[in-house]
């Protein structure tokens, strides 16, 4: 219950930043030193932010879509001979450090948004994909049985039983994506895409520390709430299938 | 023998015909120029010849063979690949010739994926045992530094980079290897008595793992950024802090931010590990009589280890990829020439920081796995309920 | 000897173990019995100060338990659980040589101690020594944890329903080498269980509890002949008594001059057995190991609760 308060309070809080940042100046007025400005104003915060969450949603949309599709694809029979190679890449694969993945995009996709949407794609199909891989072949084996001795097709196994008994397992995934997203796309500003981390490398530059406080700040509390609705969701599914959680 | 179709051969198969189709290099006469994609034939005197010699492994890997030979041939075609990358180099570039560049292009990459997939593929098959797999990571390490030290690729591009740096790129790799390991070092200093302190107090369990939550979430860029004004306003005015090393520029405050970000892993992991060791466990090392220390030393520990290691793990590689971070806040390490890199859209220079980054990483991360592995079969913490 | 003297324990304004007051003589056995949430663990558990007495003391040979450190207090008093509790990352011999190491004995005494407790338990010293606990089977595990218990040779040994997990056979069974080891070693032992044939069988008394409070403490045939409340008189199972009755007396007991045909009863048969081989091959009385004989009439009057009381 003061969860749920302190996250309305938080949700409240960001709101008001975005909606009139310059009411909250004399906050960040301590953290400035020779009467730089407070606020950055160089773009306006929400658009900042917005583009921020655009890029973050596009990617974690894309990737959960391309991973729910390659992790059913390889837990089908005709799909079974990439299983043990889609494992091993994925734990291998998690181990690339995103802002490497990040600087190699720059090469192939030029600067801007696009290598920052690459690199998050590509870093957050792993989650996803492990994620539904143990939900769709980590399930009770009777529950696998009884679906077939009631004689479903296994196309109706997958959407009637394997599905939905995995996706709290699925929201965990795109939970871990979104966060990580979340963070990593601040770092996509120093190849020129629009995100929050514009402010805080504004900050960095001119050792203004306001900046790199409401940058970070923006971007803590969006992901400690997409976090907390995710879990929410997750909690909710699993109550569903009747793991009260 | 029957000739079956290999379904994840083909896979590979196509990734490597489109990079043997696609340029393998990109030539520069100097850095200003647009660059010219060069593919295998063109790049390279005997380049014919070698495509069809990777064009018959890729298609030969479509065919079903015992994994040994499948594994023989991917490391081969990882080899012709790097020496054709570096052949086409050293032929392409006029003797003498500074400004000239020579950088791997798209069609190199592919190769590399495909022949490291196949790679990859051929190894999770045969399943090598425990210690195998310890000698195949030693000597996959050990051919790399071989090969890079043979001077065979010092025509490429970032090699190039690599020589006109020698120095720098000594300190920054240093600098980098201080970022993860002392970040990881502190973290388990501190870490693990909090995470045994927080298994013993369940009342401090939630409010000390929000905090810890929370710092999680906070972008390590600006964590990164905010630890500069803390430190440096400490080295300033905390009198001894300065002498102690306390400085709001240079490595500390990034090796206190990974700090920071490590803490969580290994406190929860403490606890997770402490916690899943079998009650009935507990119970009995208590009721013959061990004190906490040795409930602690002789049960709890040594059954938490893979749990611990697991910790280490994601520590380890998480803090190689971020401490690249610090390149950008004035705390070194490989994420210098990364940020330079980028700031000068020299991409020579962003592969110089980013390869060795994955390189560390990549290695890290499978030997703590085979460690976690190691101990986990001394220590079936699950088992034997 | 065990004293145990006005023993409570209260959680959260519940008491979970209530005035218990009642005494073990050495060597002999005491089950404790009652139904779930009764209280038998918790008052197991205050005898090794696994739990903290809200009032009340317990004394070992006269000595207060609350004197010393806990731990030290521990490793003199053997103690295996359901779920045996073994360290499942050390060998056979390091589990049970636990406590002698943490009592300091040299290595050599230890590996002596260890031998003689897998030989004791029937488990050949050098197949079981260095096998890890996880590739045993579930009796070898729980005779492990039972040897544990016993490694330092502790005057006193508490078991918290050590064969819960055990199938009726390997129980039996343990239950028949547990009573002989307990004889041969004379240690005094109390034992949880929830299994009124498991505690007729091995108790020399029973201690009944219900609700948190020991309702009666007697020997079994009392138990069984004179319950002192309702409640005891369920848990024994009526329609159990009479079976229970009769295998807590050996067959030779109840001999008579006589002549039987057909297979001999072993002497040391309970009564129990005895009317099973009656029913089974059809006879009105058998022939027993060493002269005399029992027949169904004889075993029926046993088993009457009228012919009882009349004694
Ligand atoms: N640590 C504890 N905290 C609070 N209540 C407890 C605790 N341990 C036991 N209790 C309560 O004390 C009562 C007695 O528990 P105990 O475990 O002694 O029962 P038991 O007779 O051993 O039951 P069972 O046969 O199921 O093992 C129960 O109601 C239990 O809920
Ligand atoms: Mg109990």
């Amino acid at each position: 219950m003061t969860g749920r308060v302190l996250l309305g309070a938080a949700l409240l809080v960001l709101l008001a930043f975005l909606a009139r940042p310059g009411s909250f100046a004399p906050l960040f007025d301590p953290f400035t030193c020779n009467n730089a400005a407070a606020i950055y104003t160089q773009t306006p915060l929400w658009s900042l932010t917005l583009s921020h969450l655009a890029l973050v949603g596009i990617a974690v949309l894309a990737s959960t879509v391309v991973a729910l599709v390659l992790a059913v694809l390889v837990t089908r029979p005709s799909g079974r001979e990439f299983l043990p190679l889609a494992r091993t890449i994925t734990s291998v694969g998690q181990t690339f450090p995103p802002v490497a993945v990040l600087a190699l995009a720059v090469p192939i996709m030029g600067f801007g948004a696009g290598p920052t949407l690459v690199a998050l794609f590509l870093y957050g199909l792993l989650p996803v994909f492990e994620n539904t891989l143990a939900g769709l072949t980590g399930q009770p084996r009777n529950v696998a049985e009884a679906a077939r001795g009631m004689g479903l097709t296994p196309r109706q196994r997958l959407w009637q039983v394997d599905l939905p008994l995995a996706l709290p397992v699925i929201l965990g995934g795109m939970r871990l994506t979104a966060v990580i997203s979340l963070g990593t796309a601040t770092i996509g500003s120093t190849v020129a895409a629009r995100t929050l981390g514009e402010v805080i490398i504004a900050g960095l530059l001119s050792a203004n520390t306001a900046f790199v406080l409401q940058g970070g700040m923006v971007v803590g509390i969006i992901a400690v709430l997409i976090h907390a609705g995710f879990q929410g969701l997750e909690r909710r599914a699993a109550a569903r299938i009747g793991l009260a959680r | 023998m029957s000739l079956r179709l290999d379904r994840p051969g083909l896979l590979f198969a196509a990734v490597g015909l489109a990079g043997l189709a696609l340029p393998l290099v990109q030539f520069k006469a100097n850095r200003i120029v647009p660059g010219e994609g060069l593919s295998l034939p063109a790049a390279l005197p005997m380049g014919l010849l070698m495509l069809l010699g990777l064009g018959a492994v890729l298609l030969a890997g479509c065919l079903r063979w015992s994994s040994a030979l499948r594994l023989a041939a991917a490391a081969a075609g990882l080899a012709a690949v790097l020496l054709a990358l570096g052949g086409a180099a050293t032929s392409l570039t006029p003797p003498d010739d500074t400004l000239a560049r020579v950088a791997p292009a798209t069609g190199f990459w592919l190769l590399l994926l495909a022949f490291a997939l196949m790679l990859t593929d051929a190894l999770t098959r045969l399943r090598p045992a425990l210690w195998l797999r310890v000698v195949l990571l030693v000597v996959a390490v050990t051919a790399l530094a071989a090969l890079l030290g043979s001077g065979l690729l010092d025509g490429v591009s970032v090699m190039r980079e690599y020589a006109a740096r020698q120095d720098m790129f000594l300190r920054e790799a240093q600098a980098h290897l201080v970022l993860a390991f002392g970040s990881l070092g502190l973290a388990l200093l501190v870490g693990l008595p909090l995470g045994v302190a927080l298994y013993q107090a369940r009342a401090l369990r939630g409010p000390v793992l929000s905090v810890l939550n929370i710092l999680q979430t906070i972008p390590s860029l600006a964590l990164f950024g905010v630890m500069i004004p803390i430190f440096g306003w400490i080295a300033a005015n905390v009198p001894g802090a300065a002498q102690a090393g306390v400085a709001g520029i240079g490595l500390f405050p990034a090796l206190v931010a990974l700090f920071l970000y490590s803490l969580l892993p290994v406190v929860s992991n403490t606890l997770t590990g402490l916690a899943g060791v079998n009650p009935a466990t507990r119970e009995a090392a208590i009721g013959l009589g061990l004190t906490r220390v040795q409930l602690l030393g002789w049960v709890l520990v040594p059954l938490a280890l893979p749990v611990l290691l697991a910790a280490v793990r994601i520590v380890l590689v998480q803090n190689i990829g971020l401490a690249v971070i610090a390149g950008l806040i004035g705390g070194g390490g490989f994420g210098t020439f990364v940020f330079q890199g980028l700031n000068q859209t020299a991409m020579d220079l962003v592969l110089l920081g980013a390869l060795p980054t994955i390189a560390l990483a990549l290695v890290a991360g499978i030997a703590l796995d085979l460690a976690a592995e190691a101990a986990n079969r001394r220590a079936p913490a699950r088992q034997g309920a | 000897m065990i004293e145990i003297r006005a023993l409570t324990k209260i959680y959260d304004g519940t008491p979970a173990v209530e005035d218990v007051t009642l005494t073990v003589e050495p060597g002999q056995i005491a089950a404790l019995v009652g139904t779930s949430g009764s209280g038998k663990t918790t008052l197991l558990r205050m005898i090794n100060r696994l739990v903290e007495p809200t009032s009340g003391q317990v004394l070992i040979d006269g000595r207060d338990t609350r004197e010393g450190p806990a731990h030290l207090l521990r490793r003199r008093i053997g103690y295996a659980i359901q779920g045996h509790g073994l360290f499942p990352h050390r060998t056979v011999a390091q589990n049970i040589g636990t406590v002698p190491r943490l009592l300091g004995w040299p290595a050599e005494k230890i590996r002596d101690r260890v031998d003689e407790l897998l030989t004791l338990f029937q488990m050949e010293p050098d197949a079981f020594r260095d096998r890890m606990p996880f590739d045993l089977s579930g009796g070898q595990q729980q005779r492990v944890g039972v040897a544990r218990a016993l490694a330092a040779k502790p005057d006193l040994l508490l078991m918290d329903e050590p064969f819960g997990a055990l199938d009726p056979v390997i129980r039996a069974k343990a239950q028949a080498d547990l009573r002989d080891i307990q004889r041969r070693l004379g240690t005094t032992l109390i034992l949880v269980t929830h299994d009124m044939e498991e505690a007729v069988t091995l108790g020399d008394r029973i201690a009944v509890m219900d609700k948190g409070r020991l309702v009666q403490y007697a020997p079994p045939s009392e138990i069984l002949t004179a319950p002192a409340t309702p409640f005891v008189r369920d848990l024994i199972g009526l329609d159990q008594r009479p079976f229970h009755l009769l295998s807590l007396t050996p067959a030779f007991a109840l001999a008579a001059e006589g002549h039987a045909a057909g297979p001999v009863l072993p002497r040391d048969a309970s009564l129990r057995d005895a009317l099973a081989e009656c029913l089974w091959s059809g006879r009105d009385a058998l022939p027993v190991e060493g002269g005399g004989v029992i027949t169904l009439a004889a075993l029926r009057a046993q088993a009457a609760p009228a012919a009882r009381a009349a004694e």
